[in-house]
């Protein structure tokens, strides 16, 4: 009887402890929900999703205007994770939203052709691309997010997408540093 | 003319720690207690551990090749017979066979193999074994013999005897259970309370020595000599032994200090039962226990105060095979609160 | 003594077999071969040709990048090729110039220089002139480890002696025979970072090292001497400022971030010859043991002499040499073959025999015994990131400190279950360090837009306001 009873109390406690730790983190309000939902974002800003960035489109999923499945550069990952936290059924990124290159890709200039028109500078949302009116522009490779967003104000088309430069290419050096 | 050698990766030598060393240094240092076990009371723990470690290493073997793991790289770990021997070591020793044949299967079956075998069974097996065969048939479990030491066990009993009971359920004819059979420590204190005496008039029927019950003390000291061989040989570090003895002494030093006459002392605790093979043997299995220092501490201390909580006041007279499960019922949240400082981080 | 490392092994050092001959000059072979990239960073780039004839010390290639290292031409004679030869840090061939020696030995004119009179900036620039890279075996370029100190105050020169690892002991004999170059160079180095204190860290198994340093010093009290348990790895950058001032690098930083500089000893030797005597980093003490060796002993050999040639000059191999190892037993590299050159990291060769190292047994489950927890010097649980790294548990793996790992091989030691943990992990490190990046990416991009998204409002603003000044000027006008 008592063994029974301090096993109902343990439970009773250890649930509690349980739900008390799932509660903890959590902080009510949009604003949270949206800040906890642009994180999972890959902040691509690319609006494929149809917002006007990562946070606009975490804003819409907050107030249920959009699906946890507009995000083609997050891919299955961020599809996942988003409506894990929203606690839905996770579904797979439709295809309407774009369909990503099989590699990691950034904007480059044709710098030859470019007439200097400024027009993908305006269109860059992470300001990855520096150049004047009138003078050739080039995109930072390092900060460019792939998003696509220069390519149609081109007048001249002359950005292309191209595989991102990989990485230093050797081993990373010998670890051995406990001599 | 160059010479080639074979590719390797760091580090190129390891230590000669291995699990079929720990687990064959664990069932040394259950020897001593074993064979006090034998002088006090007569063979049958010996069929028993025969019968069990049988049965473990078969249905052992059966899992394995219903799981399709290598069979002898597993067999020979030892693992299962530690479950066997220590079920073996809190039945009565003359119980019948089918109980340590059945909750040693169990044991290895529902409790290890069932969940992953070596290394992913959250609960004990040899406490679900024992605690499955408690909650089944307490009737048995009661049965114990008088120790055979002082002049307490009035027949000599041959090994045929102890056989014979054995395999067969019953006592040769010449034999009576009320004649050979007396009550533990712990059923002695509970039912001379429960009948109404004091626990000083509970404590003074004849098998209680200086230490807690005659014979048992014996088996004590060969409980505590072993375990101290592990602690000395580093195959199980002090905190949870340690932790267990504080969880459970530490209150009943507190009840007995606020009523002798209805709380035994701390000393009684320490040798009554299964604390000292559960301090050194049960509650340091590494599989179901909590993994850092300081997790090993809480989960310790949880199952000695549990145990005590069981004692003092719950419906068994011991508690440690059911402190043992609970406790790892918390492993998971104590290894999630006792994650250690990484070097270089913030707590 | 201050506080311990945490976790940590007492092993079987295996140090003694080396020591006992004294510190002689390996034989200098006809054909060396210098890989560009033998130091972390960026590899050098040559600049010299096929065919160009070479003076001893002479530059060969100069760095390339923020952290590189020059390199300098151990011999004299011709540049036989620059082609890519196999090198024992890396699995595929690493571009490397090969240099055919005339065995003259003609030195290139490079004049000793006083470095009491240099300013830190110029001491800096001096000693990557001097191809100096760490000689403990990370190879990492001195010059920028010395310049990331500038952005602490209080600076503190840590010199590591400490040879935690089994086998090496080619730091304990260049301290017993070369006591008075270490001291030099950690004069040296000390200027350069501008130090207010030096500490030179041994462990309490080498007492030679020890008296030849305290003799050296001279009872000058500018340097202190901090002798340690000897547990390995107590000579881990990180352990040993543990260890010696009490101080933990922060996760992820450097130790220059908290005003703490370790060098090897051998580094401070190095520097000294360097700018004493104008020899750059050519040749290196190289600890060659083992078994399969017939005499162990310490060589001074030049970079790019090749590995077969350092053993012939030990007696050969014996009988029963059966792995090569460079590095220590625990951290490292199994070699295949003995063609291969030594390099700046190379500071021992273990020619193993069979009975030199407890081969690993059939790998078991874990049973969670947390030995290995136990002996972690970084505090981490190496049986957690077991089961996350085999479930590739990205987030996991982070939030329990993989990237804290040191890859020391402690847990694999002790593990009764024969796992190869270390190995698991520095495979499981590659996905996570992209992880790491793709995240920091993220934020940096986000940064990014939210900076424009605040430009672009703040840009209508004033529009707005200025439109808003054009109108009330205008109906003042009309009044």
């Amino acid at each position: 009887m008592v063994v029974a009873l301090l096993i109902t109390a343990a439970l009773a406690a250890a649930s509690l402890g349980a739900i008390l730790l799932w509660l903890q983190p959590r902080q009510t309000g949009e604003a949270a929900l949206v800040e906890r939902l642009n994180d999972l974002l890959p902040q691509t800003q690319c609006r494929r999703c149809t917002f006007d960035g990562c946070r606009p489109y975490a804003t819409a999923i907050a107030r249920g205007e959009a699906g946890t499945n507009q995000c083609p550069p997050g891919g299955e990952a961020t599809a996942v994770a988003l409506a894990h936290l929203l606690r839905r059924e996770p579904r797979s990124v439709d295809p309407q939203f774009g369909v990503m290159p099989a590699y990691p890709a950034v904007a480059v200039i044709d710098e030859a052709t470019c007439i200097g028109c400024t027009k993908c500078i305006q269109a860059c949302p992470v300001d990855a691309i520096v150049g004047g009116s009138k003078f050739m522009h080039t995109v930072i490779a390092a900060d460019c997010t792939g998003c696509e967003l220069c390519i149609p104000p081109c007048p001249v088309d002359c950005i292309d997408m191209q595989p991102a430069p990989a990485g230093m290419q050797r081993l990373p050096p010998p670890v051995a540093t406990a001599g | 003319m160059n010479k080639s050698f074979p590719a390797a990766t760091a580090p190129h030598t390891v230590g000669s720690n291995r699990v079929g060393r720990i687990m064959g240094l664990v069932i040394c240092a259950l020897l001593p207690a074993i064979i006090l076990h034998v002088i006090v009371f007569g063979p049958g723990i010996v069929l028993q551990i025969v019968l069990g470690v049988t049965t473990a290493l078969v249905t052992e073997a059966l899992a394995l090749r219903l799981r399709q793991q290598p069979i002898r790289q597993f067999l020979c770990d030892g693992s299962a017979v530690i479950t066997a021997v220590l079920i073996a070591m809190c039945l009565p020793p003359l119980a019948p066979w089918w109980l340590i044949v059945s909750g040693t299967a169990f044991a290895i079956l529902i409790a290890k193999h069932l969940y992953g075998g070596l290394g992913a069974n959250p609960f004990n097996p040899a406490m679900v074994g024992y605690a499955v065969l408690l909650v089944s048939f307490p009737a048995h479990l009661t049965r114990w013999l008088a120790p055979d030491i002082a002049g307490l066990q009035p027949v000599d009993l041959s090994f045929g005897d102890v056989f014979h009971t054995i395999f067969t359920g019953q006592l040769p004819d010449a034999l009576r259970w009320d004649a050979i059979t007396s009550p533990t420590p712990l059923n002695a204190v509970r039912t001379g309370l429960a009948m109404g005496n004091t626990l000083q008039e509970s404590v003074a029927s004849p098998i209680f020595g200086a230490f807690g019950g005659k014979g048992w003390d014996w088996i004590n000291v060969g409980l505590l000599a072993g375990g101290m061989s592990l602690l000395a040989l580093r195959i199980i570090r002090w905190h949870t032994p340690v932790a267990m003895l504080a969880g459970l002494m530490v209150p009943a030093a507190f009840m007995y200090a606020m009523d002798p006459g209805t709380y035994p002392g701390p000393l009684f605790h320490l040798t009554a039962g299964a604390t000292l093979l559960g301090a050194f043997f049960i509650a340091t299995d590494p599989v179901s226990s909590a993994t850092s220092n300081r997790g090993k501490l809480i989960y310790g201390a949880g199952i000695g105060l549990v145990t005590y909580v069981i004692r003092a006041w719950g419906g068994y007279p011991d508690g440690v095979a059911f402190a043992v499960l609970l406790m790892n019922l918390s492993v998971p949240l104590i290894d999630r609160f006792t994650v250690p400082r990484i070097y270089g981080h913030e707590r | 003594m201050t506080p311990r490392v945490r976790g940590g092994l007492r092993l079987d050092a295996n140090k003694a077999r080396s020591t006992r001959s004294p510190l002689r000059s390996a034989s200098v072979p006809a054909e060396l071969i210098l890989p560009l990239d033998q130091h972390a960073g960026a590899p050098a780039r040559p600049i010299v040709q096929p065919g160009e004839a070479v003076l001893l010390g002479q530059p060969i290639a100069e760095p390339h990048g923020d952290i590189s290292a020059w390199l300098h031409s151990p011999v004299s004679g011709r540049v036989a090729a620059i082609e890519p030869r196999e090198v024992p840090y890396r699995v595929d061939p690493a571009q490397s110039i090969v240099i055919a020696n005339d065995g003259r030995d003609a030195r290139f004119a490079q004049p000793a220089v006083d470095y009491r009179a240099m300013s830190e900036g110029e001491l800096r620039a001096h000693i990557a002139r001097g191809g100096i890279v760490g000689l403990g075996g990370a190879t990492f370029p001195t010059e920028p480890k010395l310049s990331r100190s500038n952005v602490a105050s209080d600076r503190h020169l840590l010199l590591n002696g400490a040879e935690c690892e089994p086998w090496i002991s080619c730091d304990d004999m260049l301290m017993r025979e070369r006591a008075g170059d270490v001291i030099l160079g950690a004069r040296i180095l000390r200027q350069a970072i501008g130090a207010t204190k030096c500490t030179i860290a041994i462990e309490d198994d080498i007492p030679l090292a020890a008296a030849a340093l305290r003799a050296a010093l001279d009872y000058q009290d500018d340097i202190a001497i901090s002798v340690q348990h000897d547990i390995y790895p107590a000579g881990g950058e990180r352990q040993l400022i543990l260890a010696v001032m009490g101080r933990e690098v922060p996760s992820g930083g450097l130790p220059a971030d908290i005003g703490i500089v370790v060098q090897n000893v051998g580094t401070a030797a190095a520097v000294a010859r360097w700018f004493r005597d104008g020899e750059p980093l050519i040749s290196r003490i190289v600890t060659i043991t083992g078994s399969g060796v017939r005499e162990a002993t310490n060589l001074e050999a030049r970079l790019g002499t090749p590995i077969a040639a350092l053993i012939a000059d030990c007696g050969g191999y014996a009988q029963e040499a059966q792995q090569l190892i460079m590095g220590g037993s625990m951290m490292g590299l199994g070699l295949t073959s003995d063609s291969l050159p030594l390099v700046k990291a190379t500071n021992c060769v273990i020619v193993a025999a069979n009975a030199d190292l407890q081969p690993r047994g059939v790998e078991m489950p874990c049973i969670r015994c947390g030995d290995c927890a136990e002996v972690c010097p970084a505090s981490l649980l190496p049986q957690q990131l077991h089961w996350h790294a085999r479930d590739q548990n990205l987030g996991a793996l982070l939030q329990l400190g993989l990237m804290d790992c040191i890859e020391c091989g402690c847990c694999d030691y002790v593990c009764p279950s024969q796992i190869p943990l270390t190995q698991q992990f520095r495979i499981a490190k590659i996905p996570v360090s992209s992880e790491l990046q793709a995240r920091s990416d993220a934020s940096a991009a986000r940064a990014r837009y939210e900076a424009r998204n605040e430009r672009l409002l703040r840009i209508e603003q004033e529009q707005r306001e200025r439109l808003e000044a054009k109108r009330r000027q205008l109906t003042g006008r009309k009044q």
